[in-house]
């Protein structure tokens, strides 16, 4: 690990270069990640903030965009749509199920509905309503649940929503994105207005950091890495991570990295669709790795860690941890205790990253 | 369409003789089927004969035409019913009757659009029908307002009421104001249990819909001019959407079937099939006469 006492301003420069190459190396190019990703100072906001702010470009982009929200129209941030289109915009009380079979009605007529609640109870409550309105008449809809994982905190276990990844994955028709901060959450809402397919956007509550910018790639179903070493073929370890917690895999990955003893060659793929799966991407990478980890705010069955273990048995077994939540319900706590508790936390992926390798092919 | 034109006795005579028609296919398509529900599409042949061949501005050759009315099934195990009135309105052949819940066939067991995709919507899960009309009736208000002409009609059973995401729809119907939104009940008190008002007592549905807001009407859902002045009524009304509960005998045609909660999912056997279609020949000869 790279600790330099920083107590003279030769030092000070020797540690600012180091860190400069650092960051240049193992953030790929055409990632155009922040510059300041791996700062403490990191630029912070909710991704919920950045959906919102897609859905108002959206909305002005296509007037076929419409908003529907199930009395939480601020904390999803539908509020900047509806400000602006308040003649496309429909409330409908705290009925989930309707929210989903209205929408789905709406798109029949020709609109791209979006709707809005907390994902414990939009995808939670109405799967039903939205695997046969939605999903079995292959309307597009576009579901975006708030609040998604244990991070938001002290409302606890109810309203954690850490298996709606499982149960909207095995739904056909279905394309499920999870977007890793703000700016990647404006894109995945301006690109799925513009799609034919039913689509579930995970969104979370607290402000998490800035990972991406405007000039970052997005294309749904497109897997990209936001950590490796260009020049080195072989991965150690490649982490696969989704959503906010794509930080902190970021941040484990930086750490291990370093130092002469112990460092290991890790490569990290922002997987921000988990449907369709970015296979093509996952297996190169996979075929350069000893061993697989997963990241994510959700239970490990059936979400990412899911997805990938299925594709991993079908074309390329291997070793594979999964951080995540292991079949408990969430309750409350800060955000920053519950992430340490359920070992998601960089120093617990840093762990599972050395497990990983010990178990390497 | 409006109340003030009222059915000639010559068109009463033809509805009557569809109807004939349909739950004469939906006798033959269950034998063949052997598996399906008797007792509700042949208790909704009279409302679906009148809406496909009196009611609807619609195009069976251009299923997809922009400006035709909805229909929304939300009670999708009524089908057959469904089915045997699109095939005689001609939207697909009758000899496609034969097929029902067959591997492969356009008809599955419950609508998918999918496999026929002049259907404006699949079901089968029970209670998201009417939301889906309300969907489709505020997307034409946002394309076309208030006066918009185009009407959006939903079935629903009695026994499906039940489903509390009724009542969400119906709330948020009322509060919309959805003009062109008319739901019509089919009221013939049995559901797969016994009567609807011993599993779950529905009564008084009308008290219930004008609680809401809604304009209700209670008619006999087998005359032909009581339904043609409901839905009359129902297109003139302009300040709220409106439901028509229409009491229907459930397995209506057939007096074996008639009002028998066991007839509600099951299909006639050979001797029984033959028997009604027996019962319904008799019928169209004393319609035509």
């Amino acid at each position: 690990m790279l600790r330099i006492n920083v107590t003279s301003n030769a030092n000070q420069k020797k540690y600012m270069a180091m860190f400069q190459f650092l960051k240049k190396r193992m953030t790929p190019k055409k990632a155009q990640l922040n510059g300041h990703v791996f700062e403490k100072e990191v630029e912070m906001k909710p991704i919920r903030q950045g959906f919102g702010e897609g859905l108002l470009i959206a909305g002005e982009n296509d007037e076929r965009v419409v908003g529907l929200c199930a009395d939480l129209l601020d904390s999803t941030k539908m509020n900047l749509f509806a400000d602006k289109f308040p003649k496309r915009f429909i409330q409908v009380g705290v009925a989930e199920q309707n929210l989903a079979s209205v929408a789905s009605g709406m798109a029949a007529m020709g609109k791209i509905p979006f709707i809005t609640s907390y994902a414990m109870f939009s995808p939670g409550r109405n799967w039903e309503q939205i695997r046969t309105t939605i999903c079995y008449n292959d309307v597009p809809v576009k579901i975006a649940g708030s609040h998604a994982g244990v991070s938001v905190g002290p409302d606890g276990g109810t309203h954690q929503a850490i298996e709606d990844l499982a149960i909207t994955r095995v739904i056909p028709n279905m394309v499920v994105i999870s977007p890793c901060d703000a700016i990647e959450a404006r894109k995945a809402t301006i690109a799925c207005a513009q799609t034919k397919e039913p689509t579930y956007l995970r969104l979370a509550r607290e402000k998490t950091p800035i990972i991406t910018t405007d000039d970052s790639p997005f294309e749904i179903g497109k897997a990209y890495a936001v950590f490796e070493d260009e020049k080195e073929d072989a991965i150690d370890v490649l982490v696969i991570a989704t959503g906010a917690l794509v930080h902190n895999a970021m941040l484990a990955a930086k750490e291990v990295s370093q130092g002469k003893k112990n460092a290991l060659k890790v490569a990290v793929l922002n997987c921000h669709t988990i449907k369709p799966l970015d296979e093509d991407t996952i297996i190169a990478y996979a075929k350069r790795a000893g061993a697989i980890v997963t990241v994510e705010e959700h239970q490990v069955a059936g979400g990412l860690g899911g997805a990938v273990a299925e594709l991993c048995a079908r074309t390329h077994p291997m070793p594979i941890e999964f951080i995540g939540v292991h079949d408990e319900f969430g309750q409350s706590g800060t955000p920053e205790e519950l992430i340490v508790h359920y070992k998601m936390d960089a120093p617990s992926i840093v762990e599972t990253i050395r497990v990983a390798h010990k178990r390497s092919i | 369409m409006n109340g003030i034109n009222r059915l000639s006795d010559e068109k009463i005579k033809s509805l009557a003789l569809t109807a004939n028609d349909i739950r004469q296919s939906i006798i033959e398509m269950l034998l063949e089927a052997k598996s399906g529900h008797t007792a509700g599409p042949l208790g909704m042949s009279d409302i679906f004969a009148y809406l496909y061949f009196h009611a609807l501005q619609h195009d069976p050759k251009k299923p997809h035409w922009k400006n035709r009315d909805r229909v929304v099934l939300s009670n999708g195990h009524i089908c057959p019913v469904l089915y045997a009135t699109m095939a005689h309105a001609g939207y697909f052949p009758v000899e496609e009757l034969m097929t029902l819940r067959k591997f492969g066939s356009i008809l599955q067991g419950h609508p998918h659009r999918e496999f026929l995709p002049a259907l404006e919507n699949s079901s089968g899960p029970l209670g998201s029908g009417l939301s889906q009309a309300v969907g489709m009736a505020l997307a034409e208000r946002i394309d076309a307002g208030r006066t918009s002409a185009k009407f959006f009609y939903c079935l629903t059973g009695d026994g499906e009421l039940n489903e509390g995401q009724n009542w969400e729809a119906i709330m948020l119907g009322g509060k919309e104001k959805l003009h062109n939104l008319i739901v019509i009940v089919d009221r013939n008190n049995i559901q797969i249990d016994g009567y609807t008002e011993d599993v779950m007592p529905l009564d008084s549905l009308v008290r219930k819909f004008d609680a809401f807001n809604w304009h209700v009407q209670d008619i006999d859902g087998h005359n032909f001019e009581m339904i043609d002045e409901a839905v009359g009524k129902a297109q003139s009304v302009f300040d709220r959407p409106s439901v028509i509960i229409a009491n229907t005998i459930p397995g209506k045609g057939v007096a074996e079937f008639e009002r028998k909660p066991e007839w509600h999912g099951k299909p006639p056997n050979s001797k029984e099939a033959e028997m009604a279609l027996r019962e319904l020949q008799r019928e169209r000869e004393m319609i035509n006469s």
